[in-house]
């Protein structure tokens, strides 16, 4: 689980901050200092969802079932209104997984490999069946996660860069994510490296007045590395914590944009020894057979260690995060189930395959 | 990951030879494949099943035309079939009714709605109306300030809604702006919202009650999976659509949700969206995204793609180049730095059908950063003389070429061999062209049994 919100007491934080101004075209959204006096209630879910999967789970399906109107069955049904397997529930089931997005070639595996079993006589119960299935797919999310503790530095800030293709939620999950580490007692620093969409900027800056967190940015049509630069220079000598980057939305398949993505992850580089620590791909819950690709153009050019599920709260189940745990070893580290500050979640692999066997009535 | 279609109903087809008709065994055996294919273009799950029935039942008993192969055959009916149900004819906007028309632009978060408004509105410019843009996304921050900066740079008037009004209320309000200042269209930018969000659908319904929409346009993303159903038909039956557009189509997502949206809400792709600019705005091809969907490649896009980048003169010089049998070492270079622009070499070589062996050439120059500033140092070392005719270039003078570009000797050979590799392919391609006199006997024999017919 993430341990990037583990509480960091620096009674120097508050102290330093006055006063040091660069004076160039930089615009810094400053914000009233007493904010970043940590709420202690507020923190806490966090450490609870280590404690007990169960209660994240009610959550989620709680706000699943919420939005759909309360329509979920679990497929249990499908599979206890059976005493054995026959070929009609294998068929079902195949519907299942690749209604989910887990993709032809996964799902083929899945129930040839279901069939072979059958044929030898290992299994019958159906319910053991989905057990096995549920098993098998866990593993695999399973099998790409790493500590997310890793990637920290040992000191200095926690720089992430945030990156992805247009229109998969970067931004928003952002200003989740800078939330959760306000809640957390640390100190954020948000740069908005986004200067090609319009508006993006001010989007970020919004973001930043909600959880009170400074944003470094600069114009529309700016050089992001730059703004990137600069932000970073800003935050030499103001002890944050860390530093999360938006970047612009592109699509993986445009070469100069991704030439562009090499060059703003040298500079952080280049300023931050080991940065960026952690190189954050957000992936869409809608997106299909395409989140492959994506994660492989990303990753070959920057290296992407984490990734973040959005807009799980849909009837999309995201199930081309199995393939992309399957052929790449990236974790998963966050979901998002909503639109609002606190609609973030901790990626649970167990819950999450059991997620995907949910059927609509 | 997933091989050409043709190539694997190729290999389906391997010992049909000989075969008057295909049989059903045949058939259903290709159509396996096929089914691979578009699930894995994410075409929906049913989609796919009564796709492939109809398929099933249209090819059984087809004659095998002789000048073709019965993979190309199933192709054929799969690709026309597809064609087909994606729909024939593109469909143009409607701007009917009285008063100012209005197109209310819907659909998920981030699937590009705002961006599309503003590609709309430059194109209704150039057909000679007169557009009105209408923010109505008060929930996303800064949404408002994006279409207004959009319209600002496009020189279209934007409506000045603000976050604190009410959606409908908006709609209502551009209208009569509309009215009073003789805008004829109005494009109304929705919020992005979820299918399921029963309160957000209720509001968009409200909308169209106030301002009776000519257009309603669902914007979705070609890179929509299995889900592409689900939230196209909520949105058909809360709102009854009049058209799609398919947004982000310049990426190399197969874009099998168009098929499934066509499908299930039984409305006309009337738009796609193709890049970031704010004349990335095409009408639909059906016949192209058919052979996407298929894997087919896509000589049409590659074409395209090319123009965007090449220079016509430079290209009309270097085929001159080629005939005369001069292309020189500078010209290899200006080469595979255009190639580099287009995109990666792998890519380049996925569009064009059967070429994907091809890309697995292996002295061909991976245009990745550091080979090429190498290959171009390696070049930009040689004199005049030495680009010019790669014949002069001995041992000593290798030396020297890799001294002066900061690279090893057998960097320097492996450039020169690629370009001595490139024109000799050059040759061969030229022999193709008179006549095809160059590639008789040698190569025939290397094909493959089942390819020989």
């Amino acid at each position: 689980m993430l341990g990037w919100f583990k509480k960091k007491i620096s009674p120097e934080l508050q102290a330093e901050e006055e006063d040091v101004r660069d004076g160039d075209d930089v615009s810094v959204v400053e914000v009233a200092e007493d904010s970043a006096e940590p709420q202690d209630e507020e923190a806490e879910p966090t450490s609870i969802l280590h404690e007990d999967v169960g209660v994240l789970f009610k959550r989620l399906t709680r706000k699943m079932a919420k939005t759909r109107g309360s329509m979920v069955a679990k497929v249990d049904e499908l599979f206890l209104g059976k005493k054995v397997i026959d070929p009609e529930l294998l068929d079902d089931l195949e519907e299942i997984l690749i209604t989910a997005d887990l993709g032809a070639v996964t799902t083929m595996e899945l129930v040839d490999d279901a069939r072979a079993k059958l044929a030898r006589n290992e299994l019958s119960d159906p319910l053991v069946l989905r057990k096995t299935l549920q098993e098998k797919i866990t593993e695999y999310l399973v099998g790409s996660d790493k500590p997310a503790e890793l990637v920290m530095p040992a000191e200095g800030p926690f720089v992430i860069m945030v990156v992805g293709v247009n229109g998969v939620g970067k931004t928003t999950s952002i200003g989740k994510i800078a939330n959760k580490f306000v809640n957390d007692g640390q100190k954020v620093l948000l740069i908005a490296a986004d200067t090609f969409r319009a508006a993006a900027v001010e989007q970020l800056k919004i973001w930043g007045e909600r959880i009170n967190v400074p944003v470094i940015s600069q114009d529309t049509g700016a050089d992001p590395s730059a703004v990137v630069f600069d932000g970073l220079e800003y935050a030499e000598k103001r002890n944050f914590d860390v530093i999360i980057i938006d970047t612009a939305g592109r699509l993986h398949t445009k070469v100069n944009l991704m030439e562009e993505l090499k060059k703003i992850n040298r500079v952080i580089g280049k300023k931050i020894a080991g940065g960026p620590h952690e190189v954050m791909l957000v992936i869409d819950a809608t997106t299909g057979q395409n989140g492959i690709a994506q994660t492989r153009a990303f990753s070959e050019t920057v290296k992407v260690t984490g990734l973040t599920l959005t807009k799980l709260d849909g009837t999309a189940k995201g199930g081309i995060v199995v393939n992309i745990c399957r052929e790449f070893d990236i974790p998963i580290r966050f979901i998002g189930i909503g639109e609002q500050v606190d609609d973030l979640r901790d990626f649970d692999p167990v819950e999450f395959a059991e997620a995907l066997f949910f059927v609509e009535k | 990951m997933f091989d050409n279609l043709s190539d694997r109903l190729n290999n389906v087809f391997r010992d049909l030879r000989g075969h008057g008709t295909l049989s059903e065994k045949n058939i259903q055996d290709a159509l396996k494949e096929v089914r691979m294919a578009l699930l894995e273009a994410d075409v929906n799950f049913k989609v796919v099943k009564e796709f492939i029935a109809t398929v099933q039942e249209k090819a059984v008993g087809t004659e095998v035309v002789q000048s073709i192969s019965p993979g190309q055959q199933v192709v054929k009916v799969v690709h026309d079939e597809l064609v087909n149900l994606l729909g024939g004819e593109s469909v143009a906007l409607d701007f009917t009714g009285k008063g100012p028309a209005v197109i209310l632009m819907v659909g998920l978060q981030g699937s590009g709605k705002t961006t599309t408004s503003g590609k709309l509105a430059k194109l209704l410019i150039k057909q000679g109306r007169r557009p009105y843009l209408v923010p109505a996304d008060v929930y996303r921050p800064a949404a408002i300030k994006q279409l207004t900066v959009l319209g600002e740079s496009l020189g279209v008037p934007v409506h000045p809604s603000t976050t604190d009004q009410n959606p409908v209320t908006i709609a209502k309000n551009a209208m009569l702006v509309a009215e009073k200042s003789g805008y004829d269209t109005l494009i109304i930018d929705t919020a992005g919202r979820l299918h399921v969000d029963e309160e957000l659908m209720g509001e968009l319904q409200n909308i169209r009650q106030a301002v009776n929409p000519s257009e309603i346009l669902f914007v979705a993303d070609a890179m929509t999976g299995q889900d592409a159903v689900t939230v196209a038909h909520k949105f058909n039956q809360d709102l009854e659509i009049t058209g799609v557009v398919l947004s982000k189509m310049e990426g190399d997502a197969r874009g099998g949700a168009a098929l499934s949206i066509k499908k299930v809400t039984g409305k006309p792709i009337k738009l796609v969206g193709t890049g970031e600019d704010l004349d990335a705005i095409e009408v639909f091809h059906p016949d192209r995204v058919a052979s996407r969907i298929l894997g087919m490649g896509d000589i049409l896009t590659l074409i395209e793609k090319a123009e965007e980048v090449v220079d016509k003169k430079d290209a009309e010089k270097i085929a001159q180049k080629i005939r005369k049998n001069s292309f020189t070492l500078e010209d290899f270079l200006g080469q595979i730095q255009q190639i580099r622009k287009m995109g990666s070499l792998e890519q380049i070589m996925g569009m064009i059908p059967g070429l994907n062996k091809m890309a697995k050439m292996q002295d061909m120059p991976k245009p990745d950063e550091k080979e090429l500033g190498k290959v171009e140092a390696i070049i930009r070392s040689m004199t005049l003389k030495e680009r010019a005719k790669h014949r002069l270039i001995d041992a000593s003078r290798r030396k020297r070429i890799a001294a002066g570009s900061g690279t090893s000797v057998q960097d320097v050979n492996k450039v020169i061999k690629s370009y001595t590799e490139m024109l000799k392919m050059m040759q061969k391609m030229k022999g193709k062209m008179g006549g095809g006199k160059a590639i008789a006997g040698k190569k025939r024999r290397k094909r493959p049994k089942g390819l020989m017919r």
